[in-house]
């Protein structure tokens, strides 16, 4: 066990655990911020998407001892009240069928269009292939996405 | 600033809540310049009135609906309310959606599957919102002492018109929820043409919790001392645990205990929905997930041969039989050889119409092909999980589950403690798809909770869910035609069977419109367990059906669409047989359709298609999809959908649902399969199992209602089982080469310099 200062959605937060604890499970069990989701554990379904500075990680593969004081982002502090023009967006078009994969989805789809703000159909495609939908929402996760960049 | 007087009204508590968001100014400023919208108003009745069941309406006017039926993402839980509203006549802005909890004394059919949903809750649904309007109504006319039929409503408030008399429900409530409930039969419900909720689209109830990441799995729950559990399950079908070293994982830091589980009582007569691969597991309990989970790795266990077994199973009238489990380590290519005999063998007969076997003999030509598909996983996003307390007599489940009914009395036998003792509290599911209709997963962690007397939060791995069986089936279809020197259609024979079950819908289409039909069915036994997954055996059939009506069509030199009119009109001017359980002309109405919004006949440049239709669960779907060859892949450019399902309640989101179907079928016509090695699935993760992504899906979907007036009918599934088809068919006049086996991205991998 060791002592980790994070600084997570702004706020400094204090975790004691095993440093190769993923930050997927400190995210969820020790700091209660459970949108961020579990799926497949090793870097392939994209359901556990959170921003490490500015760029979308795995936060199931990533060990809590690498992330010294890069700022966290999940999608508790994506947005104050969900305005996030990516979450607007995915409101408007209905997105979510079950749910469970969507934060993983936006949390991607939002640092793409922070690098990219006007992406075309494959830059999409490229950015959001990691993040699989059980449910197969992709038309309207690209259509989202078009209307969030937009809006920017 | 957050200090909020519990005591405070309905006013206060805004006003304090507006500070707490944006301090003292701020609110100041917005109290002067704005009164609250009468939504913010409508946010915090002092109090609610219980008006049934279902309906729930505060002093205020507010209104909380209950879905009854379990959430895994088809939007039930905003389609049923939607139905409650409707007859109850309010303004779908003033609507809450609660989920209700297992109820069963309270809520009808409390069960998600077999796309049932909206066609069952239907009039039900309707009623109780109707009766709750009725007493609304009876509540004003006593109050206002004037005749109830002189009294109207309209979105939330009612009125007499004569005296001028009006009134929000909200002012009625607590009198209306004292009344006498009229007879359900007398309740008249609304004419089609006055729904002012059923057909507009309404958003997701739960859209913005799901966007801003709240709480809503069982696997976001979390109480005060709450363990963790991880479990072990035997690493092949027909493997079973021999024993298991406690200590290799006790020591290991954060972990309290490790012990078995046995799912169920030696006695216990098991139902239908309690398929359970591994009926003994071991678990690991401990502080946190990740200690558990690796504590998995650490784990020394032996495992052994399982024997050959049987399990009572609780047959109609009470009377148990038993169920035999077949011992042995299969394997996928075996499989393929058991098939393969069983193809050239006579099957049991399923229905027969004419004379089958004289057409054959005197055919000029027969066509014979053979289309077969692998095992499938449910691969829910959300792994199989629960929450389960169990205290003394008394356990509390909150979990995904599609069948709440059954497992609360699994549970009941498994603890040892009344039926009733068993609270199971419904959690939206991450996906289901017919995977959490079998929830032992709801056992096992209410008996881990049992056994270490504490709270628990059981998760799967990934691994452990694909590995843990309920799959779909692997199935085989032979379709056989007889033509005459004409190239007339003189026979059909269908033989299909599958390990364990046949696929074969005897009755449906293309029954019914062949003078000489035979259809054979055949069944091999595994100790591999399946389940319902999105339009049972429906999810083969029609792939195999609509792929050789594809080809014969071809053989015929006809449109495959005229071709399948033709053999609907035949159905429904002269059936042939009896117990046709499709309605030909709505049948029809959805190929017309489909070929009216893709334009059927100017096919764009670059561009193959194909088309399938097929119905299930009540409803009708005609599809066409559109592919282009790229870098030598197939690449889905449009997909065309009709749909019959009678009164669409929510369009917007039963055309989601639609999407979803279709790319869903697609990513498992292409990549879809689950194969075996000695007994242990070949593929646990999704770095093996291929799931379809974003670049594969459609670039564009279309899905078209066919307008009626029909009562609806099912959704969720029937667009799953036509897209393999259409998709078929598609790739075939691509490619050239007709695809008899699932999935096809092998075979396409496979051709060399695809042709356009």
């Amino acid at each position: 066990m060791a002592q980790f200062n994070l600084n997570i959605n702004g706020n400094s937060m204090n975790v004691d655990v095993d440093p190769n604890t993923p930050l997927l499970w400190v995210l969820r069990d020790h700091l209660d911020l459970v949108g961020t989701k579990f799926g497949c554990g090793i870097a392939q379904c994209g359901a556990c998407t959170v921003h490490v500075d500015g760029e979308a990680v795995r936060s199931c593969s990533y060990p809590v001892s690498v992330i010294e004081d890069k700022k966290v982002v999940t999608i508790e502090g994506l947005s104050e009240t969900g305005d996030h023009p990516v979450q607007k967006a995915w409101l408007e078009h209905d997105v979510p069928q079950c749910g469970y994969c969507q934060s993983g989805q936006i949390m991607s789809a939002a640092a793409l269009l922070k690098k990219n703000p006007t992406p075309n159909d494959e830059d999409i495609a490229n950015a959001m292939n990691g993040n699989i939908c059980r449910c197969g929402t992709y038309t309207r996760i690209k259509a989202a996405v078009k209307t969030a960049s937009q809006s920017l | 600033m957050t200090l909020i007087d519990k005591k405070l009204n309905r006013r206060s508590f805004l006003k304090v809540s507006t500070l707490a968001g944006g301090g003292m100014i701020l609110s100041f400023s917005w109290l002067a310049g704005c009164k609250p919208t009468a939504e913010e108003v409508l946010t915090m009745p002092d109090e609610w009135f219980e008006i049934n069941s279902y309906i729930k309406i505060g002093e205020n006017g507010a209104v909380t609906l209950f879905n009854p039926n379990p959430e895994f993402g088809s939007n039930v839980k905003t389609s049923l309310p939607m139905l409650l509203a409707e007859e109850l006549d309010v303004d779908w802005k003033y609507v809450f959606v609660e989920q209700a909890d297992f109820y069963p004394e309270r809520f009808d059919r409390q069960f998600t599957g077999g796309s049932q949903g909206i066609r069952s809750g239907w009039k039900p649904l309707r009623t109780a919102g109707a009766t709750a309007r009725h007493l609304i109504v009876a509540a004003a006319s006593q109050a206002w002492n004037v005749p109830a039929d002189e009294i109207t409503t309209n979105a939330g408030t009612i009125e007499h018109k004569s005296s001028g008399k009006k009134a929000g429900y909200g002012e009625m409530a607590s009198l209306a929820g004292t009344l006498e409930v009229p007879d359900p039969e007398s309740v008249k419900l609304k004419e089609i043409a006055d729904f002012k909720i059923i057909g507009n689209s309404k958003k997701n109830v739960d859209g913005i919790k799901i966007v801003t990441g709240k709480p809503m799995f069982a696997l976001d729950h979390k109480v005060e001392g709450m363990k963790y559990a991880a479990i072990v399950h035997p690493p092949a079908f027909g493997m079973k645990l021999k024993s298991f070293d406690k200590s290799s994982v006790t020591s290991l830091p954060g972990i309290q205990d490790a012990f078995e589980v046995k799912v169920f009582k030696d006695d216990y007569s098991r139902n239908f929905f309690d398929t359970t691969t591994f009926p003994e597991i071991i678990a690991i309990v401990g502080n946190s997930t990740w200690e558990v989970l690796q504590a998995k790795k650490s784990l020394k266990a032996e495992w052994e041969k399982a024997p050959e077994s049987t399990f009572p199973m609780a047959g109609r009238g009470g009377q148990a039989m038993d169920i035999k489990v077949p011992e042995g380590l299969e394997n996928s290519s075996s499989h393929k050889e058991k098939m393969a005999e069983y193809i050239t063998k006579p099957g049991n007969v399923l229905r027969k119409d004419g004379d089958p076997e004289g057409a054959f003999k005197s055919a000029a030509r027969v066509l014979e092909r053979t289309y077969s598909a692998p095992f499938l996983a449910h691969n829910t996003m959300e792994p199989m999980n629960a929450f389960a307390d169990v205290k003394g007599d008394k356990a509390i489940i909150y979990a995904p589950t599609q069948a709440p009914e059954l497992i609360r009395q699994t549970i009941s036998s498994s603890l040892g403690i009344p039926l009733e003792n068993v609270q199971i509290n419904l959690a939206r599911m991450g996906g289901g798809f017919g995977r959490r209709a079998y929830s032992h997963h709801l056992t096992e962690a209410a008996l881990i909770s049992q056994k270490i007397q504490a709270p628990v939060k059981m998760v799967y791995t990934r691994e452990d869910d694909m590995s843990a069986g309920v799959y779909r089936p692997t199935y085989a279809a032979t379709y056989r035609a007889a033509l005459d020197g004409n190239n007339n259609l003189l026979a059909l024979h269908v033989k299909a069977g599958g390990i364990p079950e046949s696929p074969i819908h005897a009755n449906r289409f293309p029954a019914g419109a062949i003078d000489n039909y035979l259809a054979e069915g055949w069944q091999i036994e595994s100790n591999i367990t399946i389940g319902a997954f999105r339009a049972p055996r429906s999810n083969f059939i029609a792939g195999a059906e609509q792929s050789f009506l594809d080809e014969l069509a071809e053989e015929m030199g006809k449109d495959p669409i005229d071709f399948r009119l033709e053999l609907l009109k035949r159905a429904e001017t002269n059936p042939v047989g009896e117990n046709n359980d499709y309605d030909p002309k709505r049948y029809a109405g959805v190929l017309e359709l489909v070929r009216e919004k893709s334009n059927w006949s100017s096919v764009p440049n670059g561009v193959s298609r194909g088309v399938s239709a097929y119905f299930c669960h009540n409803s009708y779907v005609a599809e066409v999809v559109d592919v282009s060859i790229k870098d030598n892949q197939p690449v889905v450019e449009s997909v065309f959908a009709a749909v019959d399902c009678g009164i669409v309640v929510n369009p917007d989101a039963a055309a989601n649902m639609g999407e979803g179907a279709i790319v869903d079928g697609i990513g498992n016509a292409f990549f879809g399969e689950m194969a075996f090695e000695n007994g242990a699935p070949t593929k646990t993760n999704f770095d093996k199992y291929r799931m379809i992504r974003h670049s594969e899906a459609p670039k564009k979907i279309e899905v078209h209602f066919v307008d009626n007036k029909e009562d609806p009918t099912g959704l969720g599934e029937p667009l799953f089982p036509p897209v393999f088809a259409a998709l078929g068919n598609s790739l075939y006049r691509a490619t050239g080469k007709r695809l008899y086996e699932q999935p096809f991205q092998p075979q396409i991998m496979q051709m060399e310099n695809l042709r356009m």
